[in-house]
C-alpha cells in the first residue's frame, strides 16, 4: 500500500485544456504515488481522455504544471512521456495488424544484434521475451501469430506486454477491460496487481465499476472537465461514485 | 481475485496452424508464383522456342528492366503510399547520366581542366567519367525522392497527387534539359557503360545480376532490420507506429528516396540497353511497375509486399508478353491481358482470405 509520505510519481497542479472555445479540462489537481492504483472515472466527455492524453504527451495543457518524479516536465510528443517512464495502453490498442505479436510488443524498440556495422533484428530474443511476458499475463498468445488473427483479449495482452518492456513508473490503461471476456478481465486485473507489487503506479480509466473497486486504492471522478471527487476506495461506494459520475451528487 | 501466476500457460484451444496456411503458401505471392510455373510449363508445350537459351536470356533481361524499379516502389506500397513518378524518373536520371558523361568527355568542357594530351583530366582516368555520371543521375533521383517524401511526410499532401505532379514535373524537366531531343551516352567510357548495362556475365544478363543482388539486400532490410519493420508497421497502422515512437516522417521520406533511386538506376540501365535516353523514354512505365508489384502481392492499402513478389510480378508480365509473341498473337492483346491478370490476382486473394 502506498503511504502518504512518499513522493508522488505524478503530480498535476491546475491542469486546464481548451480547444478553441471548448473547455475540456479545468483546474485539475492530482497526485499518484508509486505502487498506487488510481481509478479514473467519469462519463463520456467528462475529460478523462483529455487528461490521459495530456499526461501521455499527446496534447500540451493550456494551463497548469505536470511534475513527474519530482521534476517539472513538458512533453511535446508521446515519445517524451515514454522516455521518462510513462506508458499508455490505448483504448484502440495501437497495434499494427499485419505484424506478429512479438513484433508489436517490440515495435519502436526492437532488439538487435550487431554484425560489424549493421544491426539486424534479434528475432529469437524478441520472441522468447514476448513469450515470457504473455506467460506472466497468462495469455494464450503465441509470439509468431499475426495480430490480425487474434481475439480481443490476446490483442489486449499484446498491448499490455508492451508496457512491461520498459521500466515504466506509471502505466495508464484506457478501458483495458472494455472489449474482452470475463476470464481475460481477471487476467488484466491480476496484471495490475503485479504492476502494483513492483511499485509501478497504475492509472485505470474504466467504465466498469466492479473492476475499479476490485483493484484500485483510490478513485478520482471527473465530470464536465473538473475533478469532482478523489477518495480512497474504502471510503466510498459504487453508489456514491455513480452519483458523482451522473451528477446526482455534485462533489465529494 | 488474482489468478495464480505459477501455473503453466496451456494452449488448449489454440493449435499451430498448418504449414500450408502459413508464410508464403498462404500469400498472394505464393499462388501467383504457382500460376507462373504453370504458365511456363504450358509455354513449354505451346512453343518449342520458349525454353531456348536465347529466349530465356531475353525474358531475364526484359523483366529486369522494370524489376529494379518494382523493388523500389514496393517499399512505398508497403507503407501504404504510391509513387507515380517512377517512369519519368527513369527517363530523367538516364538523361542526366548520359549528358554528364558526354559533357565530361568533351575537350575543354566547363568542369574540367585540360591535361597535356588535349583530353580532360577525368577522361584520363578510366571509369571515372562513368562513375561521376551515374552518381549525377542518381543524385537527381535522390533530390526528386526527397521532394516527394517532404511533400508527403512533412507537408501532409496525398502521395497520389504529389507524385502525379512529380510525374509531370520530372518529365517536363527531361524535355527541358535535352530540348526535347533526348541524349546519348558518349565519350571514352561509353563502351564500359554499355558493357555494364546491357552486357552479360557467362550468359547471365548484367541487369539480372543487379536485380538479384538488390532483391537479396531488400529482403534482409525488410525482414531483419528495424527500418524494415517500421516500413511494415507504417503500412499496418500509421497511428500505432507514431504512438510507439517510430520516426514516421523519416521512414516515409526514406521510402520515397529509395523508390526514386531504384527508378533512377533502372532508367540508367535501360538507357544503356537502348543506346540513348530519348525524352519520351519509359513513358507510362509507372503503370507496369505498379501492376507488377500488385500482381506479386503488394497491397495498395499497405502492410504487405516483398522482393520475391515484386520479381514474380515482373516475370509473370514478361512471360505473358513473351508468350503472346511466340504464340503469334496480336501483340496489342498484351495490355488487355495484363489488366485481366491484375484484377484476377487481387480477386483470387480476396476469395482466399474470405475462405480462411
Amino acid at each position: 500500500m502506498a503511504s502518504a509520505d512518499t513522493t508522488p510519481v505524478l503530480e498535476l497542479t491546475g491542469i486546464g485544456k481548451e480547444f478553441g472555445a471548448i473547455r475540456a479540462l479545468h483546474d485539475v489537481d492530482m497526485q499518484v504515488r508509486p505502487g498506487e492504483v488510481v481509478g479514473l472515472m467519469g462519463d463520456n466527455g467528462a475529460g478523462k481522455s483529455t487528461l490521459v492524453k495530456i499526461i501521455a504527451g499527446n496534447f500540451r495543457p493550456t494551463h497548469g504544471e505536470i511534475r513527474f518524479d519530482g521534476n517539472a516536465v513538458h512533453f511535446s510528443r508521446p515519445v517524451d512521456a515514454r522516455a521518462v517512464g510513462i506508458e499508455v495502453v490505448y483504448q484502440d490498442l495501437a497495434l499494427a495488424d499485419n505484424l506478429t505479436a512479438a513484433a508489436n510488443v517490440f515495435l519502436g524498440r526492437e532488439l538487435k544484434r550487431k554484425f560489424g556495422p549493421i544491426a539486424l533484428l534479434d528475432h529469437k530474443a524478441m520472441a522468447s521475451r514476448a513469450l515470457d511476458l504473455f506467460g506472466e499475463l497468462r495469455s494464450e498468445t503465441r509470439p509468431h501469430d499475426l495480430v490480425k488473427q487474434m481475439s480481443g483479449g490476446q490483442r489486449q495482452a499484446v498491448a499490455i506486454a508492451r508496457t512491461r518492456l520498459s521500466n515504466a513508473k506509471l502505466v495508464m490503461m484506457d478501458e483495458p477491460t472494455a472489449a474482452i471476456s470475463v476470464r481475460q478481465v481477471e487476467q488484466v486485473l491480476s496484471l495490475i496487481h503485479r504492476l502494483k507489487e513492483q511499485g509501478v503506479a497504475v492509472m485505470l480509466i474504466s467504465h466498469r465499476m466492479p473492476d475499479v473497486f476490485a483493484v484500485c486504492d483510490r478513485v478520482v471522478v471527473m465530470r464536465r472537465g473538473e475533478k469532482r471527487a478523489d477518495k480512497p476506495i474504502h471510503e466510498t461506494s459504487p453508489e456514491e461514485v455513480t452519483a458523482l459520475i451522473t451528477g446526482a451528487k455534485e462533489a465529494a | 481475485m488474482s489468478v495464480p501466476m505459477e501455473s503453466p500457460i496451456s494452449f488448449t484451444n489454440v493449435g499451430r496452424s498448418k504449414w500450408w496456411h502459413r508464410g508464403i503458401f498462404a500469400s498472394q505471392t505464393g499462388y501467383v508464383l504457382l500460376a507462373l510455373v504453370v504458365l511456363m510449363i504450358a509455354m513449354r508445350f505451346a512453343s518449342p522456342y520458349f525454353f531456348t537459351e536465347g529466349n530465356m536470356q531475353n525474358v531475364a533481361k526484359n523483366f529486369s528492366f522494370i524489376a529494379i524499379a518494382t523493388l523500389g516502389i514496393t517499399f512505398v506500397i508497403i507503407t501504404g503510399g504510391i509513387d507515380l513518378s517512377v517512369g519519368s524518373m527513369m527517363c530523367f536520371s538516364a538523361m542526366i547520366t548520359s549528358m554528364v558523361m558526354v559533357e565530361l568527355s568533351a575537350p575543354g568542357s566547363l568542369f574540367v581542366h585540360m591535361a597535356a594530351d588535349g583530353k580532360t583530366i577525368v577522361a584520363n582516368t578510366p571509369g571515372l567519367i562513368l562513375l561521376i555520371s551515374v552518381l549525377a543521375g542518381l543524385l537527381a533521383a535522390f533530390i526528386v525522392g526527397l521532394i516527394n517524401g517532404f511533400c508527403i511526410a512533412v507537408l501532409g499532401l496525398s502521395p497520389f497527387v504529389t507524385t502525379l505532379g512529380m510525374l509531370s514535373i520530372v518529365r517536363g524537366l527531361a524535355y527541358v534539359v535535352s530540348n526535347g531531343r533526348g541524349s546519348f551516352p558518349g565519350g571514352p567510357d561509353a563502351d564500359l557503360f554499355y558493357a555494364l548495362t546491357s552486357g552479360d556475365v557467362y550468359g547471365v544478363p548484367a541487369p539480372f545480376i543487379y536485380l538479384v543482388i538488390l532483391a537479396v539486400v531488400m529482403a534482409v532490410v525488410l525482414h531483419h532490420t528495424s527500418f524494415g519493420r517500421h516500413v511494415f508497421a507504417l503500412g499496418g497502422n500509421e497511428k500505432a507506429a507514431e504512438l510507439t515512437g517510430i520516426p514516421v516522417v523519416r521512414v516515409k521520406i526514406e521510402v520515397y528516396v529509395i523508390c526514386a533511386l531504384a527508378a533512377g538506376l533502372q532508367g540508367i540501365i535501360i538507357s544503356g540497353w537502348l543506346g540513348s535516353a530519348p525524352a519520351n523514354m519509359a513513358t507510362s512505365y509507372e503503370l507496369n511497375v505498379i501492376a507488377a508489384a500488385v500482381i506479386g502481392g503488394a497491397n495498395l492499402a499497405g502492410g504487405l509486399g516483398g522482393p520475391l513478389g515484386a520479381i514474380v510480378g515482373c516475370v509473370l508480365l514478361e512471360v505473358i508478353r513473351n508468350g503472346l509473341v511466340l504464340a503469334q498473337v496480336n501483340s496489342y492483346w498484351q495490355q488487355t491481358l495484363v489488366g485481366v491478370i491484375i484484377i484476377l490476382a487481387v480477386l483470387v486473394d480476396r476469395i482466399r482470405s474470405r475462405m480462411t
